[in-house]
């Protein structure tokens, strides 16, 4: 009896756990998106984020890029081989890398770089009492730290997925080229052809709402992290497992929003 | 009597199921220099914490200047905070920023103060705690510890406040150190003319720049004095606390 009591303890307490993150984590978010209207604007931060969580994060993303066009290429190629339809590689990888590779390869890439480094940095001010240092120099924390972020992460991430979808078609392009004997300029012609605006955009909207997930999950974690060093550690793993997981999430949302009419 | 500068009422904060504050009554008065001692895990940063607005108290009210600032937030906050400046235990440093811009931090954010005009305002501040103008280009962890509290301090008293608070302000430094930032505390508060609240649990710094003592023990102020009565307190806790007994009616809490 005693053992069906203490399963349903700790059962209830994982629960309440749960919902607690829950609310805190919505708790956040709104007064998130609620100072990022209210000035004051740190322009001077904003231009650091941008360039820390952008332009450092061109080489991993790039390289993740071409790798995965590549071996796109190599597996549809494989795959349509059987059915003799080997001539629409080109299309299939645009279409895979624009729509869903490029935004979800690099998002996961960055999510692994930059929401750790959020959250081990403003976790590491957190106990050490920066953040309520901040607080008692009449600044608020969340306009300080957070906004900048979160303006750098969704301005960049676009810009990062359109260089990444390039890198990707390119990849693809390399290996077909140069493997599966396919002609450079109808493999490139094929490609531009039949890729619409649509397919595009809709993979740069994704990037940028990536780039909120992670600059939020990474400053979210952050903010709450307790005790020292473990504590610290402890906050960037979660940041880092959470945005990768919401990435993927919202992925699913916006595919079903952007193209199931 | 006068109006004090700062006034706890009944203040009670809990974390979870542990009480931490369980009303807290404690006056600052205006120019008094008053310190809080106490165990470690007895609530006095949190006490702090909760007239600097950082926690909210789960009950009682809080006072500045006769007014009730329990409640403020935002810009009413921001704005009652211009008044206080804070020491922290560990300093709490700005890594990312050099020395001067820690110290000058809360001009230019708080009181829109031009960058080079609050840089030489910095560099007179560090001047006042004994540190030189090269110091002001290093980045805080090329500091000792010691430095650290001192830039600490110039930051603390940059905005020229009314109240300081000190958190700690002798822990982690070596006996010699510790009265130097003691002779820096009392000389600052002397020549700003400012309240001031510190808490502590070394006794030989709380002598020397308190006017009056303040006890914290389970959440409530269980004695409260001049500094000159705190031998003759009569009070069993406090003559365990200031002679450093490890007999006596307050028993450690070993295990959690």
């Amino acid at each position: 009896m005693s053992a069906v009591l203490e399963f349903v303890a700790a059962s209830g307490a994982i629960t309440l756990a749960a919902f607690e993150q829950v609310g805190r984590l919505w708790l956040f978010t709104w007064r998130s998106i609620f100072a990022l209207f209210r000035p004051p604007y740190y322009w001077r931060l904003m231009g650091q984020q941008i360039l820390r969580i952008g332009y450092y994060s061109l080489p991993v993303v790039g390289l993740t890029a071409f790798f995965t066009g590549g071996v796109l290429a190599l597996q549809i190629y494989i795959g349509s081989d059987r059915y003799g339809a080997e001539a629409f590689v080109p299309q299939i990888v645009v279409l895979g890398i624009t729509r869903e590779l490029g935004p979800v390869i690099a998002g996961l890439m960055v999510a692994g770089r930059v929401a750790a480094a959020i959250a081990a940095e403003i976790g590491t001010m957190r106990v050490t009492e920066q953040i309520d240092a901040l607080t008692t120099l009449s600044t608020n924390p969340i306009r300080y730290l957070v906004v900048p972020r979160l303006i750098a992460a969704v301005i960049t991430m676009p810009i990062l997925v359109a260089i990444a979808d390039s890198i990707g078609v390119l990849g693809g392009y390399v290996v077909a080229t140069t493997t599966l004997n396919f002609n450079g300029s109808v493999y490139l012609k094929n490609s531009i052809d039949f890729v619409t605006n649509e397919d595009i955009y809709s993979g740069l909207i994704k990037a940028a709402v990536f780039g909120f997930i992670i600059a939020l999950m990474g400053c979210y974690s952050g903010f709450n992290s307790k005790g020292g060093a473990q504590g610290v550690g402890t906050a960037t793993t979660n940041a880092v497992v959470a945005a990768s997981i919401l990435i993927l999430a919202a992925n699913y949302l916006l595919t079903s929003l952007l193209f199931v009419r | 009597m006068t109006q004090p500068k700062v006034e706890l009422r009944g203040v009670k904060k809990s974390f979870g199921s542990k009480v931490v504050l369980d009303g807290v009554d404690l006056v600052l008065g205006n120019g008094e220099s008053l310190v809080v001692i106490g165990g470690s895990g007895t609530g006095k940063s949190v006490m702090i914490k909760c007239v600097l607005g950082i926690l909210r108290p789960d009950a009682g009210q809080i006072f500045v200047d006769g007014e009730e600032v329990t409640d403020l937030h935002g810009r009413a906050r921001d704005h009652m905070l211009k008044q206080f400046g804070m020491l922290f235990q560990g300093a709490a440093l700005f890594d990312s920023l050099p020395v001067w811009e820690n110290v000058a931090f809360g001009l230019i954010q708080g009181h829109g103060v031009k960058r080079k005009q609050a840089r030489d305002i910095a560099i007179e501040k560090l001047a006042k705690v004994g540190l030189s103008a090269d110091v002001a280009m290093l980045s805080p962890a090329e500091l000792s510890g010691g430095m650290q509290k001192r830039v600490g301090l110039a930051r603390a008293i940059a905005a020229d406040p009314k109240v300081i608070f000190f958190d700690e302000p002798t822990t982690g430094l070596d006996p010699i150190m510790a009265d130097v930032i003691n002779d820096l505390i009392i000389s600052t508060v002397e020549d700003l003319g400012v309240s001031t609240l510190s808490i502590t649990h070394d006794m030989a710094s709380a002598r020397k720049i308190a006017d009056r003592i303040a006890m914290l023990y389970r959440g409530k102020i269980i004695w409260q004095g001049a500094t000159e009565q705190i031998d003759q307190s009569g009070n069993p806790y406090v003559e365990q606390f200031i002679h450093g007994r490890a007999e006596g009616p307050i028993q450690m809490e070993l295990r959690r």
